[in-house]
């Protein structure tokens, strides 16, 4: 009977996945959790419990540890102790164990499925046929990096105890993403799941009981914001990092500022979909799915912004609400559902209130009719549409089913408003035009370009951001370097601040020859100009006689400087052969004039360390030349039909406080490589010999670098380094000094999260060339884009 | 059972179930010309597409800007259609009841060099009853007589299956126009229409030169199907585009709007024949084809895919993605046919396992 009453509807009806065994494990725990510290579980030192719900229902699934600094203290120490052994092991072992871990993860994969889902609401399609094979797939993959660590990635050694926050979105993948690299590269770690989430990453520390891993080497301790405030504070941590919203990241950045954690963050996105006329709209109606509407919007690169070229606009939108109309909301546990609960309340909540924003603003909001379910916290695939750049639904990320709208007229205007954006995560390029699409892709300033294809990812692929969806990358070679340094650095002594200090004296030394005067100026834009303040600094030999003076740059100067660097562009454009045939033009000039500069710097550092520096320095600008061209990007081989190009991009406009004991060679160690793989640069001499700068302009206005890809602002580096750190428009900061210095730059930075490189408070001999050049600075000097181009007909 | 129940059931056989609503005064925005391409079709809608009613195809000028605009993405195409398979599934009763439904759309085939008509015969008597009489009771599926749509056969046993299939309502298909490859001389595959249309086949499937595809002779293509159009008189018509052979879905899609401007009443993937058979990125590439040509010119035209669909499971994914791509108004076998052999066993003892609860065997379930 009910079967003929189906046969005419033709319903899908409930695909219910039976969660019965993920009750079971939830049972046998008796729906309560400690922390995994040590290899063994502990209940909370005082912190006591809360709820983790299933969003689908608002029920309460178990009650989970709140972390407290005692328990981070004991995770560090745990992870502490383990390290030393875990990094004994051949590189062979710890292979086996990330391997076992995968394997684990494969033979236990529909129990984490189904408890992800429950967890955080997404569909179970969703969890079974993506999150946790990727997962498998990252451990596979991060056990061949193991493997093969001491012969690809030869003088490295591991950060050492990492600590790692996670978000909610992708709990055990995120978990994944942040476990696999750290071990492989023999990092010990600490880490926090999402308050929401909680479950898998419990559910994972049993597999590494079952994998027999060495205790202490991954330590699992649950919480709120507190707790991982107290993991990124503790100070036996070496490096954190941190997926999730920019605002805490930008915190996280702040906290760490004292001391040398490094740190990598992987923040919010606003990215655009781009579709142009000639693509195959029902497809990229269908990427789109995959974009917006997968994980419930909760993604951090969710092609959350649609630009459509305006002549398909309208036919474009109506394709769009047809598809909207057959997703399916509902109970994230039936096999056919679409999308999913919302994760937490409080979520649910802000997606309303930026969509009743947006639509305050002037947006058209359209959603399919469709019921949700009573119970639960859902919000349905919407679509804004009349949205204008200037809309919150526009700029904000809003981590919901939201598409917000827009239109462009040419291929140069998609691009302009797709860089429209603080952020920089991901993108789509829809176009059947190989021309337009990696031509858009190739401006695209934005970590992932994905071309006819939507969210896609894999462990061989690098994932992260430009701007301020955060620095660093996961996955393929650059994530693991993301938990390694280089052997000389990570033993390098501690960094002693040269007595470079301005003597009191103000007097002349009797008895010196009176000397022609020499006026250096700054260097801005390829001119040489008069500081703006008017004023000059005291330049004096390490005997205190007056050498001379230098121009005393200030806020002006470093903001005409940017200006300038900004606008260079051609600098970045430039083939790598030119770039290469400037730098090497500028060692032969310096080679030219070798004794007159050797003669000046010989007053600050002396005639000995003056020829070195100009004679190594040489050596150094070839070797950036050499590297110009062959710094190469990759092609990845995920397992789809298709290629994944890793292009080395330049970062952009990148601020360097060279340091003070090389004055040449220290700034050409900076600013060289910075300048073969297309970045300009606004360089703060060394205090010590600022005067440097009067040679430095001579030698790049005769070495054909164009106008504005070096501009030196000479002065007072810790006046010059705020205005720099703190400046929007700078991309990324290089700083050598002392702790206050370094600190300072990292404090400073945090307005747009640019990317900082310091010396950590160690000293480096810029004299060797072991330590002072090489890959070490360009992997810093460049950002890795993976531009994926699925291919076929 | 409830009496709009019952209502709907009557009207939910082959033919004439799901209620469409008439097409309004003013919907039809064909012109005179366009109309007159194709034999007259009664003004009724046969289906609907986001609620828009939709004549039978008439056919239209050949409108070689469209052709031309064809874009298709195949990995993108490739990986909904893995997709797909992945988001949808139906589960007990309504599994029942939509392999129920896959039943009523299928053109049960025989198309070998030994049929005889004693095969085609024993086809027939398959396709009036699919199921075992205890199953139908078991499922308690008694008043929607399922039987099969469609019973497709060379044209030496139209007549054969005709008298075999009665007062059954089940309809008779040839191939024709020099199946499966399509080379003989043009008068020839017309003529060879004529004379299964004259010997009562309900439906005729006719296969496309494909060279006329390569050689983008588009003309061409839309005359010869034009006139297989003509020769069918009031048979439907069921454009076979040789998708194994095409090779590229943007071929694909290109024949398929060419077809539907000729005509076609279905447009259909293969001959069977071919090396690759339907596969479900050349369908949606179908299915979205026909989908625009709906929206452009208010008229629906049918899809089968044919060849390679053996499993219960597979004639669900169909299902799945007509339902998803055309909506519930292509689910019916005016709309949607499965070309097939061997999908039948399977679908019984798939519904043999939900009635019984155990896993049947094929030899528990008599053949055609």
């Amino acid at each position: 009977m009910s079967i003929a009453e189906k046969f005419v509807s033709m319903e899908y009806g409930p695909a219910p996945e039976d969660p019965k065994e993920s009750l079971a494990w939830l049972d046998r725990h008796g729906r309560c959790f400690g922390f995994f510290i040590g290899g063994t579980w502990h209940a909370p030192a005082a912190g006591g419990y809360f709820d983790t719900l299933d969003p689908s229902t608002g029920e309460k699934l178990a009650s989970i540890a709140q972390g407290t600094p005692a328990d981070i203290d004991a995770a560090v120490r745990a992870a502490r102790i383990a390290a030393p052994k875990w990094q004994a092991l051949t590189p062979h072992f710890r292979a086996r164990y990330l391997y076992g871990l995968a394997r684990l993860v494969q033979k236990h994969s529909r129990l984490l499925a189904v408890l992800e889902t429950m967890d955080n609401g997404k569909p179970i399609r969703e969890s079974r046929d993506i999150d946790i094979p990727l997962v498998a797939r990252h451990f596979y993959h991060h056990a061949g990096w193991a493997q093969l660590i001491a012969q690809e990635f030869p003088d490295h050694v591991p950060c050492g105890v990492v600590g790692q926050i996670i978000p909610w979105n992708f709990p055990l993948l995120m978990l994944a993403w942040k476990i696999a690299p750290a071990l492989a590269a023999g990092n010990t770690v600490v880490l926090k799941p999402a308050e929401f989430t909680p479950l898998t990453a419990l559910a994972f520390a049993e597999l590494c009981q079952e994998a027999r891993l060495p205790d202490g080497v991954v330590n699992i301790v649950t919480g709120d914001g507190s707790t991982g405030e107290a993991l990124v504070k503790h100070p036996d941590v070496d490096k954190i990092a941190f997926t999730g919203s920019t605002e805490v990241g930008r915190a996280i950045r702040a906290a760490t500022a004292p001391g040398h954690k490094r740190l990598s963050l992987e923040l919010g996105g606003k990215s655009p979909f781009i579709i142009f006329e000639d693509a195959d709209l029902d497809s990229a109606v269908e990427g789109l799915v995959d974009g917006i509407w997968f994980n419930q919007g909760q993604v951090c690169c969710a092609g959350s912004r649609l630009l459509m070229q305006e002549s398909i606009a309208e036919t474009l939108i109506s394709k769009i609400r047809d598809r909207m109309s057959t997703l399916r909301v509902g109970p994230p546990l039936d096999k056919a559902i679409d999308i999913g609960a919302i994760v937490a309340r409080v979520q649910l909540d802000r997606i309303q209130r930026m969509v009743a924003q947006g639509v305050a603003e002037g947006a058209t909001c359209w959603q399919p009719p469709m019921a949700l379910p009573s119970r639960g916290f859902y919000y349905p695939p919407t679509l804004l549409s009349n949205v204008h750049p200037t809309s919150i639904v526009a700029q904000e990320e809003i981590f919901g089913p939201v598409l917000a709208a827009m239109t462009f007229r040419t291929p140069r205007e998609a691009v302009e408003l797709a860089n429209n954006t603080v952020y920089g995560l991901a993108s789509c390029v829809w176009s059947e035009s190989i021309n337009v699409a990696l031509h858009v892709a190739a401006q695209l300033k934005a970590g992932v370009v994905w071309v006819n294809c939507a969210n896609l990812f894999d462990a061989a692929c690098g994932f992260g951001g430009y701007r301020e969806s955060g620095y660093g990358r996961e996955g393929g070679r650059e994530g693991m370097l993301e938990y390694m340094e280089p052997a000389w650095f990570k033993h390098a002594p501690k960094f002693t601040a040269t007595a470079a200090a301005a003597p009191t004296s103000e007097e002349e030394i009797e008895g010196s020859t009176p000397a022609i005067d020499r006026t250096v100026k700054l260097y801005i834009g390829g001119k040489q100009v008069r500081p703006d303040s008017g004023y000059s600094m005291p330049v004096r030999a390490a005997d205190g006689r007056l050498l001379g003076e230098a121009p005393l740059g200030n806020r002006k100067d470093v903001r005409n400087a940017v200006e300038a660097a900004r606008k260079a562009d051609a600098w970045a454009k430039a083939t790598a052969h030119n770039r290469a045939q400037v730098l090497y033009y500028c060692a032969e000039n310096l080679s030219q004039r070798r004794s007159e500069i050797v003669h000046h710097l010989a007053e600050a550092v002396g005639e000995r360390q003056a020829g070195t520096e100009v004679d190594l320095g040489i050596e150094r600008i070839f070797s950036y030349a050499a590297w110009a061209d062959k710094y190469d990007g990759a092609v990845h081989n995920p397992p789809f039909r298709n290629i994944a190009i890793a292009m080395n991009e330049p970062i952009g406009t990148v601020g360097v406080i060279c340091p003070a004991e090389a004055p040449l060679l220290g700034f050409f160690s900076l600013v060289m490589p910075l300048l073969a793989v297309g970045n300009a640069v606004i360089a703060v001499p060394s205090e010590k010999y600022p005067l440097i700068t009067g040679d430095l302009y001579q030698l790049f206005d005769t070495s054909d670098l164009p106008g504005g890809a070096v501009n030196i602002v000479t002065g007072y580096a810790s006046q010059l380094l705020q205005t720099i750190a703190e400046h929007d428009d700078v991309d990324a900061i290089w700083c050598c000094g002392d702790d206050a210095l370094v600190s300072a730059a990292k404090a400073m930075s945090t307005g747009n999260l640019k990317q900082v490189w310091t010396n950590e408070g160690r000293a480096i001999d810029w004299f060797d060339a072991k330590q002072g050049e090489g890959r070490w600075f360009l992997e810093h000097a460049a950002q890795v884009k993976n531009i994926w181009v699925p291919y076929g007909e | 059972m409830q009496a709009g129940l019952k209502f709907a059931l009557r009207d939910s056989l082959p033919y004439n179930y799901n209620s469409v609503p008439a097409m309004p005064a003013g919907q039809d925005r064909r012109t005179e010309s366009e109309i007159a391409v194709g034999p007259p079709h009664s003004a009724r809608a046969i289906a609907t597409l986001g609620g828009r009613p939709l004549l039978a195809n008439s056919g239209i000028p050949l409108d070689l800007n469209w052709i031309q605009q064809v874009r298709v993405n195949t990995s993108a195409v490739e990986h909904r259609g893995q997709s797909q398979v992945a988001r949808r599934t139906v589960k007990k009763q309504w599994q029942a009841a939509w392999l129920l439904r896959a039943i009523t759309c299928m053109d049960l085939t025989t198309l070998s060099g030994d049929d005889t008509e004693e095969r085609v015969r024993r086809l027939c008597a398959k396709a009036r009853q699919p199921l075992q009489q205890d199953l139908v009771q078991k499922l308690g599926i008694e008043e929607l007589g399922i039987k099969v749509a469609a019973v497709c056969v060379y044209h030496a046993f139209i007549e054969t299956a005709l008298t075999a299939l009665e007062g059954s309502g089940i309809r008779v298909a040839a191939v024709s126009t020099g199946f499966p490859a399509g080379l003989s001389p043009l008068a020839e595959r017309v003529a060879e229409i004529r004379r299964s249309a004259e010997a009562g086949a309900h439906e005729i499937d006719v296969v496309i030169t494909r060279g006329h595809v390569f050689g983008a002779r588009w003309q061409a293509l839309y005359d010869e199907i034009a006139a297989f159009r003509q020769a069918c008189g009031p048979a439907h018509m069921k454009v076979i585009l040789g998708t194994g052979d095409l090779l590229t879905l943007r071929n694909v899609a290109r024949a398929s709007v060419v077809a539907m401007m000729a005509g076609a009443d279905f447009v259909k993937t293969s001959t069977g024949k071919e090396p690759t058979n339907a596969t479900l990125p050349v369908s949606l590439v179908m299915l979205r084809t026909i989908r625009e040509y709906a929206q452009q010119t208010g008229m629906a035209v049918g899809f089968k895919p044919a060849g390679g669909i053996r499993s219960a499971k597979q004639s669900l994914d169909w299902l799945a993605l007509i339902k998803e791509e055309l909506g519930d108004s292509w689910l019916r076998a005016e709309m949607f046919r499965f070309g097939v052999s061997g999908l039948l066993g399977d679908i019984e003892r798939q519904l043999d396992h939900y009635a019984n609860g155990r896993y049947s065997a094929e030899y528990r379930h008599p053949i055609a």
